[in-house]
């Protein structure tokens, strides 16, 4: 997959592990792993991307006896997802008319 | 290897980066790896899949910007002397002159390679104005009555047509390689100042 693209995806794969309720880092990797590679290193830059564009605030939290680092989407990161999502119905649209395309030449 | 060794390792190949942001990192795979544990790995698993110390380092020099290194060494620097500031004063036009020019070189050697890039991509142009100028005059050739040498200007095209194919993909990877030549030399930059902040 286009580094560009996945780097994209990957935003909105942590930003949607975080949507429902505030998460943890090994959470986030668990919960997107089935869907797309996440490795910690890549999570960490991304959770620092996410900080400092606003889409997210971290809070530290006890847990266990020791201290873990919990993130919490803000109103940004959310219209980052509807923004995603509305993209994507685009990317649909225009996916769908070059796959009839395909099926057209494969009948000719 | 254990948590205390891996972040031991970890924080020694993380040395000469903004003290913060090691500490950060090192808290954020410490509760990865007390995540896991908690979750009935042994320390050894846990931290087998955090993955190779060094790839993790890597990824944290390239996530730094240059400009950041620069600034946190520039004021991680003791202070000077009055003699060195004198010294440093008074050799400017010397030294400061002499680091323009070397500037101006290594400058100079990065914008050739992008010229000669360029360049490529002229050719490859020409050629692809070659193949449709060979068409267009051999038509015009062939129309007015002179078919041999409209055949043979076409043909010229054609084989102009045919480079070009070959030439963009010449053209397309020297770009590539130019451009990771320049992502090698930003790592490799930002590699040096770490090293020398670190000694």
């Amino acid at each position: 997959m286009d580094i560009q693209l996945k780097r994209g995806l990957l935003d909105v794969c942590v930003l949607a592990a975080i949507k429902n309720e505030d998460s943890y880092g090994y959470k986030i990797i668990k919960d997107v792993k089935p869907y797309i590679e996440l490795s910690e290193s890549t999570l960490y830059t991304i959770l620092k991307r996410l900080e400092a564009a606003d889409m997210l605030s971290v809070r530290t939290a006890e847990h266990g006896g020791r201290l873990r680092k919990y993130y919490h989407i803000t109103d940004k990161g959310l219209r980052r997802i509807e923004d995603f999502k509305d993209e994507w119905k685009e990317m649909l649209s225009i996916y769908r008319f070059v796959s009839k395309e395909d099926e057209g030449n494969g009948q000719a | 290897m254990d948590k205390r060794e891996f972040l031991a390792r970890l924080q020694k190949g993380l040395s000469g980066l903004p003290r913060d942001d090691v500490e950060q990192r090192l808290a954020f795979y410490g509760e990865m790896i007390d995540d896991r544990t908690e979750e009935g790995l042994s320390e050894q698993e846990a931290v087998s899949r955090l993955g190779d110390i060094d790839e993790i380092v890597s990824q944290a020099v390239a996530d730094i910007p240059l400009s950041r290194l620069v600034k946190d060494k520039l004021r991680s620097k003791r202070t000077l002397r009055a003699w060195e500031i004198v010294l440093l004063a008074l050799g400017s036009p010397i030294w400061l002159s002499l680091l323009v020019a070397a500037l101006a070189v290594v400058f100079t050697l990065y914008v050739l390679l992008w010229a000669a890039v360029v360049c490529l991509w002229c050719v490859f142009g020409s050629l692809v104005c070659c193949a449709a100028g060979g068409a267009a005059a051999g038509v015009v050739f062939a129309c007015g009555g002179n078919v041999p040498a409209g055949l043979a200007v076409i043909g010229a095209g054609a084989a102009c047509a045919g480079l070009s194919i070959f030439m963009f993909f010449v053209c397309l990877a020297a770009t590539r390689g130019v451009s990771m030549l320049t992502k090698k030399i930003v790592i490799s930059v930002k590699n040096r100042f770490i090293k020398k902040e670190g000694a």
